[in-house]
């Protein structure tokens, strides 16, 4: 590819990995265009694109799931390229088909490379035919409930049944005996269709001592794979990931090789271009390559922190057909780094989503801290999209020192006007499970199932609180028509 | 000013005993009140925060600024009444400040029946709203009720200051220039979604409030429609479509929010200034109110004691000290405000009566509020006294009080029976508050009284056919109702059928008090029509 220096990018996203996109651009003196929905005018990213462009309302089917209307935002923008971040349209083939119809650089994986990986059936084909080892499973179009039954014997209870075409844990199922299989083989389907148009399901092996270990692959403008290491995500609730780490504290020397070098011979062979990650269960001393995230993820910091890139500024050179990496300096991580996804909600009620305002928002800086945010104090947080706040990241020489970091700079992290789930980090962080380092995807549902205790304040918290109160409470003068004297003044509940 | 010179030896036996009995009682107070603030109890509870609510005492506590005070009413309402089933009465009454004005708060306890209305749920809505009315503090009712219970709704709905007395409340408040502000929390079914619909302005929290006439079984039953809750009446309906909302809240602590802006522009004045002095605490300590009390009610006591307790520096300016010594009148202050303090020092006779009337009448004059200690057996009875007018003289008390329009406070610290809770202004007197001590009593007469009476009665019928009585046939007779009058008589059963605003611990009278004034200063209190009348 010829060398195209870009000058302006079209944001397909919102939120922190908005904003992380425009730092990047903004670094090499390209400018943005953000394409956002009627209600993200509050927003980080908002105040700091180029040039902002409405493409729709809130629901994201109608503006940033909507292919046409982000097409035309980013021409009307001017932009030559266009960046999908995480989410959304990011692995959508048909979204980077269009903008190459429409003469845009997709900031990605060309179509073909998103739909051999990205697709769980091309993908495993793939994998079986390089001879790389999958989790046994069933993955044939006969769906017949009979058949697929006879499957789940085959490949041996507890096994899992899932949306062909789904990702998060949309439609997943543990089926753990014949009885009960068909059941709930029948309600997957069901789901699978009302959530991804599709009924196609998988059947594959429940690990269920698994650890969720992913490679961070890039493919350069050259073909090359690089292989920028390993990252363990088993802290996970309902199969969303929750706390991210790198690299992973359970593989030994000689398993980090032979992952890495199955994660880049996956990715070699479909011709990938850019970041991408593959995913493994590793359990027993044994990996099982589990599926291929044609995009930027969301846990990326913590692959930059440790071996020291800016994956989103090497997507943009890679897009530009430039070289990235230096092949005469070899990468190997140090330290370590982890990342913690701060969401509004709820942690005493289960994790239900607190939306609102933020009032006075916080981030205590220091070295080896990392805040990846999209909104700031004043900025609502809606009910339409995920409710994250805010990522923190930190690194530190060793992974216990890591974690006593993060315990501290969540502590003091300050959040006003909205329920977050810190406390709840906390609690997982100082867990003796998760600070051994041999936690499985089940740690959650082991040991976090039920809602946080809420705490009772000590006497002297107490104490502080209403002092705090007392001092605040005249910044409501102008307001006020009680007397300065009026014993409706002091905090009584005698009765 | 003077100060009260205590004579109480606080290291004496009998004080020791006093305090100790006293305490035993405030202790069972205490737990009474942690007992009914669980609401419907903990099962009940984690089902509606399943929902994302706040309970009602939670919404409360947000609502209200911080560091400032809750006067919360009747939280023994129904108190050993409809099974327990009905802790509060299922509602939560009171005056909290919220964005820097005193306003009534009721707040429907949805974990105790889906906070449907009981009869004493009723009546406690409607005090509520007499106390808003008559103070001029604008409502909030953050509703989250089913509307009436219906196994008895024979006693929550037809009457006058039944049910409907809720909306007609409202509309006359609304028109007096008492703002009316709705917050929907839950359900407001039926009658109850004339709350928000009455209401001059209002909130409506997302998927958990809705209002409609009828609830989608109703309406399925009544004309075969199938809808929703959410379809029927929810939050985005009543905002965007009916607009029978104002405000749309995404939950229970954004409501709250929107509600706190919406009375900072309520532009509401304070309508009585008085002349008020520097706070001072009394010089002796608020908890020895213990040890004064005698455990024994017939053992007498000096109230001064007790007013030297409650009063600012214990400064007392006697009225007519040397005159009707049986009633205790004079001037001072309580948190820096003005009042007059007519306090029972025994039975009353015509000189107390008289002098009553002319000190209240001082007070009227004078604007300043009255306070009521009350521990009365009754008026004098016999011929001395009925020859020489006692009931007259009683009437002009009466007289006195009922015309009186400053703010009146009445405290039962003692017994409370006969023509004395009239004279001395309970509750058919309307004090703007009325609170009983936890050892106080009130019926028509002592139970020993009553029980004597009827046995005379009934000894007289005896001695007509000339038959008689041994004194354990007489204990016998007297039996039932000595112990019908011990029950009826208590403070718990008259403050759980709603006959005063609440029981209050003896060593927080002074602040209640003070609370109680402080509302009263939001609506004018009206025109004086007479000079003082020397009796």
């Amino acid at each position: 590819m010829k060398p195209q220096k870009i000058t302006r990018i079209a944001i397909a996203n919102r939120g922190e990995v908005a904003v992380r996109i425009i730092k990047a651009c903004e670094e090499m003196g390209i400018e943005t265009v953000l394409l956002h929905s009627e209600v993200d005018m509050g927003t980080r990213a908002y105040r700091m694109a180029t040039k902002t462009i409405c493409i729709g309302p809130a629901p994201t089917s109608e503006s940033y799931l909507n292919i046409q209307a982000n097409i035309d935002g980013a021409l009307a923008g001017g932009a030559q390229a266009v960046h999908p971040g995480f989410g959304f349209l990011s692995e959508n083939a048909d979204f980077a088909q269009a903008c190459m119809d429409a003469g845009l650089i997709f900031i990605g994986p060309s179509p073909k490379a998103t739909r051999t990986l990205g697709d769980k059936v091309n993908c495993k084909a793939l994998a079986q035919k390089l001879g790389l080892p999958l989790v046994p499973g069933y993955q044939g179009a006969n769906q017949e409930l009979k058949h697929l039954i006879h499957e789940a014997e085959r490949i041996g209870f507890p096994c899992i049944v899932k949306a062909a075409a789904g990702g998060g844990g949309r439609g997943m199922k543990v089926l753990r005996t014949k009885e009960e299989a068909g059941e709930l083989i029948e309600s997957a389907q069901r789901e699978a269709q009302s959530a991804f148009g599709s009924a196609q399901v998988f059947l594959e092996k429940y690990l269920d001592r698994a650890k969720h270990i992913e490679f961070q692959i890039f493919g350069d403008a050259s073909g090359k794979v690089h292989n920028l290491f390993d990252r363990e995500c088993s802290v996970q609730r309902r199969h969303q990931k929750i706390i991210e780490e790198a690299i992973s504290p359970s593989l030994t020397p000689e398993t980090r090789k032979k992952m890495g070098e199955a994660a880049c011979l996956i990715a070699e062979s479909a011709g990938y271009q850019g970041a991408g990650t593959v995913e493994f269960l590793y359990q027993d001393g044994e990996f099982y390559l589990l599926e291929v995230n044609t995009r930027l993820q969301v846990e990326h910091p913590v692959t930059e922190m440790v071996v020291g890139v800016d994956l989103v500024k090497a997507q943009i050179l890679t897009a530009q057909g430039e070289p990235v990496f230096n092949s005469k300096n070899p990468m190997i991580p140090r330290g370590h780094s982890i990342e913690c996804r701060l969401y509004a909600e709820n942690p005493y009620l289960g994790g239900v989503p607190s939306t609102g305002v933020l009032g006075k928002v916080e981030w205590p800086e220091g070295p080896g801290r990392r805040y990846e945010y999209g909104f700031e104090e004043g900025d609502e947080i809606t009910s339409f999209y995920d409710p994250m706040i805010a990522k923190v990241i930190v690194w530190d020489e060793t992974r216990p020192r890591a974690i006593q970091k993060m315990i501290r700079v969540l502590k003091d992290s300050v959040v006003f006007g909205v329920h977050t789930n810190i406390p709840y980090l906390i609690e997982i962080l100082s867990h003796p499970e998760f600070v051994s380092g041999e936690m499985t995807t089940r740690f959650i549902e082991k040991h976090f199932s039920e809602p946080l205790q809420v705490q009772v304040l000590t006497e002297q918290e107490k104490q502080i609180a209403e002092e705090v109160a007392k001092q605040l409470a005249p910044t409501a003068a102008e307001n006020r028509i009680i007397s300065e004297t009026s014993p409706f003044q002091t905090f009584w509940r005698g009765i | 000013m003077e100060v009260i010179q205590s004579e109480i030896d606080v290291h004496s036996p009998e004080f020791k005993a006093n305090k100790e009995a006293m305490l035993s009682s405030v202790d069972l107070f205490r737990d009474r009140l942690a007992q009914v603030k669980l609401g419907g109890g903990a099962d009940a509870i984690s089902k509606h925060k399943s929902r994302g609510k706040l309970t009602a005492r939670e919404r409360i506590e947000a609502l209200v600024d911080a560091g400032t005070s809750f006067l919360e009413f009747s939280t023994l309402a129904a108190w050993d009444m409809y099974e327990g089933q009905a802790p509060s009465a299922g509602v939560i009454t009171g005056i909290g400040v919220v964005s820097g004005q005193e306003c009534i708060i009721v707040a429907n306890d949805a974990t105790v029946k889906g906070g449907t209305y009981y009869p004493m749920t009723v009546k406690k809505h409607l005090r509520a709203q007499e106390i808003a009315y008559e103070n001029g503090l604008p409502c909030i009712y953050l509703v989250d009720s089913g509307g009436a219970f219906l196994p008895l709704q024979s006693e929550v709905f037809p009457d006058r200051d039944h049910f409907g007395r809720i909306f007609y409340n409202q509309a006359r408040m609304s028109a007096a220039g008492i703002p009316q502000i709705a917050v929907v929390m839950g359900s407001c079914t039926a009658g109850g979604a004339y709350v928000p619909a009455m209401s001059d302005e209002n909130v409506i929290v997302k998927d958990n409030g809705t209002i409609f006439l009828g609830g989608p079984p109703l309406v399925k039953a009544a004309t075969g429609e199938e809808v929703s809750a959410q379809d029927l009446g929810g939050a985005y309906v009543h905002c965007e479509i009916s607009g029978v909302t104002d405000h749309f809240a995404e939950n229970d602590e954004h409501a709250i929010h929107i509600t706190r802006q919406i009375v900072s522009h309520l532009n509401k004045k304070k309508a009585v200034v008085m002349k008020t002095m520097t706070v001072e605490e009394p010089l002796y300590d608020t908890k020895e109110i213990y040890g004064v009390i005698s455990k024994d009610p017939k053992v007498p006591y000096n109230v001064r004691e007790i007013i030297a307790r409650i009063v600012d520096g214990s400064r007392f300016h006697e009225f007519k000290a040397g005159y009707g010594t049986t009633l205790v009148c004079g001037f001072a202050h309580i948190w820096g405000y003005p009042v007059g303090i007519v306090a029972n020092n025994g039975v009353l006779f015509s000189e107390s009566a008289l002098k009553a009337t002319h000190f209240i009448e001082l007070c009227e004059q004078r604007e300043v509020p009255l306070i009521f200690l009350q521990n009365i057996t009754g008026f004098m009875v016999g011929q001395k006294y009925e020859n020489e007018g006692i009931a007259k003289h009683g009437a002009k008390m009466v007289m006195a009080v009922s015309n009186a329009r400053v703010p009146k406070f009445t405290v039962v610290i003692g017994g409370s029976y006969g023509a004395g809770n009239y004279g001395m202004c309970g509750r058919a007197y309307q004090p703007r508050q009325m609170w009983m001590w936890p050892n106080a009593k009130i019926s028509v007469m002592g139970g020993e009284q009553a029980a004597n009476v009827l046995l005379t009665v009934k000894m007289d019928q005896m001695a007509a056919k000339n038959q008689k009585m041994s004194p354990e046939e007489q204990a016998q007779f007297k039996k039932p109702t000595l112990d019908k009058y011990e029950h009826e008589s208590s403070a718990y059963y008259a403050s759980a059928r709603i006959w005063d605003d609440g029981i209050i611990d003896p060593a927080d009278t002074r602040r209640v008090l003070a609370l109680g004034i402080a509302a009263s200063l939001n609506k004018s209190w009206g025109e004086k029509s007479q000079g003082v009348l020397r009796m």
